[in-house]
């Protein structure tokens, strides 16, 4: 039996379905991500699991004990807010004492505890400031800790670091990781960044129109995507010939599907290309070692792993992912 | 941001000007040590300051009018808080009537208000009481109060009160703990709002208040209707200075602006 | 819970309902009322007091000054409030803040004191204006303001102007600086920036300023009470001395309700016009 479990969950809101009969089994310990674009379903099913919003169908277990029978302030889940939704009147230390507080724990081992919670993330020194005095990234600290803190069965993260900057997000999402691993509560992420999503889970639910098109490990979703749109949802992808190509599994050969190079982009750590070739354009991502590459203009041949050159003159359409 | 010219602030100072002049023009008078209305020229006096309190009648329509507006304003607070968090946080049938009902009080001529409440305070035996002003005043004051409470309802985020509640607060800690401490700035304004409007409301009080409860409002309009001496100019500039006091502990407090442009904290 | 929402606002409704609702209809129904000098108030259903005030020509007269001095109060307000928003919001930060609040303060003063000062400055000879100005010999006789239609607008202008200025300084808060300069670097001098990018952004809120201060000058009292007098009757001083001095409370109660009802056709009426009119732009 699953620590957690979803099953045929369901949200309508009038005639439009959000959730529609999702299941999913979560292990222990585990950090599965929800993902998809926004409207996908995957708020909407974290607010089931907190209790914020009341499923039209389906269960919720934990631990086989039936979660939605229990009111939202009894199911003891830690919930990290996209606003963080820290108490503004409360300082750090306030903010993050109030769950167990409300647990009734004693106010010496509360006290405790705070410390030891601000100090795993790294705010030992910030327990009387205020959340305005606070950067962004301080106040998801305190997000984190304040979950945390009351040691929750589950750890629910709604797009916890969407408003923090490329650098810093990157940063928090290694500390993320760390803090989790360390104290070992099961996780569950919903964000729309699918280079979020592979960097943190163990297993990702990529989401769509309420539906999981595809569960795995981020890897496997990779490299093998179920669907069309789990392919076009992780990466940038070429169709050819039906088959789905990573443009960072093309290179260029001395022999292969002959092209042209319209746009060469420099990106510090790769090359980003568009070439245009018989069937379309196709896109192509290399490794910036250092060593000369084909320019704009210049004629190319296209090779990859699997697929004979000489099988590659059919249709090719080139696909981007939003915002990657 | 450009700068404004030469001419703008000519007109700027002549618009500033036109504003003030009256209000200055009181105050100076109020400071005159003659027996008629005349600017101080070389010498100013307290002695219209000090004749006020040979008149009683002032004196207590002054104490009169601050209690009916901290009553008032206390009572239309509490009736807008829970209307306020109605309407700030719910969408149901009849929303959009109910908000115009309570805020109709803005748009309904005072003179009505006055002659409606005169005609219903006479036939409930309420005619001349300081229970009808109390009444009267809440009426006529609470859009101000359920103005600045449901900006501070719809400026809360919904979040922050999951966040208790995921944390194991029940639903009157909530209230207690979270909801009423982040909405206590907009409650606390829009009382010094509505006691500032009901400090200054003439024109339905006249209608509604007897001899023995005029308000000072009310006192100073008959006294002017008969003449217009010194002595109205310094009741004048006592009543100007408290309500700029007020204005300035409120513009401190939480901004005129915001107070009266009625913006939210964040603009979420 | 479905039912939350009205619990919550169900002691507010029962307040309003009893005290707000019930004196309006009865304050409607006393209007049809019949009234003598001796007899007081009779509870039957006539039309005497509405034929009267809508026959009479003093009725018509009044209510023509009433709307007439809205109408310009409303004009002048515009005219010079809206500009001196522009200004006020292109001003420096301590400055901005500083005249915000001597300009908007005095809507928060009593009505009564600021029309007080009015009377001071030009009431009749002891005017402190027209005093100065006769003694400097520019005028011979004092300038007529007190118990003149003048007086009242130039006064009620004043009173009123503070919401003019906030209507305009609340949407110029709305308009994105950006768009000027975009303006001014597609070459548009300050006069057509102010023409063509400016003032149609800003109309609505010159308009909404615009109802707002038409419906309370029409319906304003202690300033036309001051400065009018007792011959310069407006349709609130009217509706007091009918109730307060002759006594005949049907009477002022018909023309109350007829202010209440004319003003609340011309407020809606202009605000859905406005409302249509800029709903594709600012929709």
């Amino acid at each position: 039996m699953s620590f957690l479990s979803l099953e045929g969950l369901s949200k309508r809101f009038g005639t439009h379905t959000a959730v529609d009969g999702l299941t999913l089994a979560v292990e222990k310990g585990e950090f599965v991500s929800l993902l998809g674009p926004s409207g996908c379903g995957k708020t909407t099913t974290l607010q089931m699991i907190a209790g914020f919003v009341e499923p039209s169908g389906g269960a919720i277990r934990l631990e086989g004990r039936d979660l939605l029978a229990m009111k939202p302030a009894k199911r003891g889940l830690g919930i990290v807010f996209q606003s963080y939704a820290l108490f503004p009147h409360m300082t750090v230390a306030e903010n993050v004492a109030f769950g167990l507080e409300m647990q009734g724990v004693a106010a010496v081992e509360r006290s405790k505890r705070v410390g030891e919670t601000l100090e795993l993330v790294g705010l030992g020194a910030f327990t009387g400031r205020f959340p305005r005095q606070l950067s962004g990234g301080q106040q998801q600290r305190v997000a984190l800790a304040r979950a945390l803190v009351i040691r929750p069965q589950i750890l629910l993260l709604d797009e916890p670091l969407s408003n923090l900057d490329a650098k810093l997000r990157e940063e928090m999402q290694i500390e993320l990781r760390q803090i989790q691993r360390t104290v070992g509560t099961t996780t569950i992420l919903v964000t729309h960044d699918q280079a979020e999503a592979m960097a943190l889970s163990d297993r990702v639910v990529v989401m769509n129109h309420g539906r999981a098109e595809q569960i795995g490990p981020p890897h496997e979703a990779y490299e093998r995507p179920a669907t069309p749109f789990v392919a076009n949802f992780l990466g940038r992808t070429n169709l050819v010939n039906g088959t789905t190509v990573r443009p960072e599994k093309i290179w260029f050969a001395t022999s292969g599907l002959a092209g042209k190079v319209r746009t060469r982009i420099f990106q510090g750590n790769h090359w980003l290309y568009q070439v245009e070739t018989a069937g379309g354009l196709v896109t192509v991502i290399r490794q910036n070692t250092g060593e000369a590459m084909p320019g704009e203009g210049e004629s190319v041949h296209l090779a990859w792993d699997g697929v004979p050159p000489h099988a590659t003159r059919g249709e090719v359409s080139a696909k981007r992912t939003e915002g990657s | 941001m450009s700068k404004n010219g030469p001419i703008a602030l000519v007109y700027h100072t002549l618009f500033v000007t036109f504003m003030l002049a009256p209000i200055l023009v009181v105050c100076f008078v109020a400071f005159t040590p003659e027996g008629y209305l005349s600017f101080p020229t070389d010498r100013w006096s307290l002695r219209w300051f000090y004749a006020i309190g040979r008149y009683p009648e002032f004196i207590s329509a002054f104490w009169r009018s601050l209690w009916l507006g901290a009553l008032s304003s206390a009572i239309a607070v509490a009736f807008s808080v829970p209307a306020a968090l109605a309407i700030g946080r719910h969408r149901f049938r009849g929303r959009d009537a109910m908000t115009a009902l309570f805020m109709s009080p803005l748009m309904i001529p005072h003179v009505v208000l006055g002659i409606a409440f005169l005609r219903f305070f006479t036939e409930l035996g309420l005619g001349g009481t300081f229970v009808g002003l109390v009444l009267a005043h809440i009426v006529i004051v609470l859009p101000f109060a359920l103005r600045l409470t449901l900006a501070s309802a719809v400026g809360l985020d919904r979040s922050i009160e999951h966040a208790a509640i995921s944390l194991g607060a029940s639903d009157g800690t909530v209230l207690r703990r979270i909801t009423l401490p982040l909405v206590l700035p907009g409650l606390v304004s829009g009382w010094a709002l509505a006691f500032i409007n009901s400090f200054d409301e003439v024109t339905m009080t006249v209608f509604i208040a007897a001899p023995g409860t005029e308000t000072l409002p009310v006192r100073m309009f008959l006294y002017i209707q008969d003449n217009i001496d010194p002595l109205v100019t310094s009741v004048s500039a006592v009543v100007i200075a408290v309500t700029v006091a007020a204005l300035i502990v409120l513009d401190r407090a939480y901004g005129l602006e915001r107070l009266l442009v009625g913006r939210s904290v964040d603009g979420r | 819970m479905k039912s939350t929402p009205y619990l919550l606002s169900l002691p507010a409704l029962l307040l309003f309902g009893a005290i707000v609702v019930i004196p309006l209809v009865m304050t409607v129904l006393l209007s049809f009322h019949d009234w003598g000098q001796y007899k007081g108030i009779e509870p039957v259903f006539i039309l005497k007091n509405w034929h009267e005030v809508f026959t009479d020509s003093y009725f018509l007269e009044m209510f023509g000054r009433t709307f007439r001095i809205a109408f310009f109060v409303t004009l002048f307000a515009a005219l010079l409030g809206a500009p001196e928003a522009y200004i006020l919001n292109r001003m420096k930060s301590p400055w901005r803040g500083l005249f915000l609040l001597v300009i908007l303060g005095p809507l928060l003063i009593s009505v009564v004191a600021r029309t007080l000062g009015w009377a001071l400055l030009f009431g009749g000879n002891s005017g402190l204006i027209n005093k100065a100005l006769t003694s400097m010999g520019l005028i011979s006789a004092p300038l007529p303001f007190m118990f003149t239609e003048t007086g009242v607008i130039v006064a009620l202008t004043h009173v009123l102007m503070p919401y003019m200025v906030l209507a305009v300084w609340a949407a110029l808060q709305r308009l994105d600086p950006q768009v000027e300069n975009a303006a001014v670097a597609l070459g548009a001098g300050p006069f057509t920036v102010l023409r063509r990018i400016v003032l149609p952004q800003v109309m609505p809120g010159i308009l909404s300023g615009a109802i707002i201060v038409f419906a309370l000058a029409a319906s304003a009292f202690a300033t036309p009470a001051i400065i009018g007098g007792r011959r310069l009757k407006v349709a609130s001083t009217l509706a007091y001395d009918e109730f307060l001095n002759t006594l005949n409370w049907p009477l002022g109660a018909a023309v109350a309700v007829l202010l209440l009802v004319a003003l609340v056709a011309i407020v809606v009426g202009a605000s859905r016009l406005v409302e249509r009119r800029y709903a594709q732009v600012f929709g």
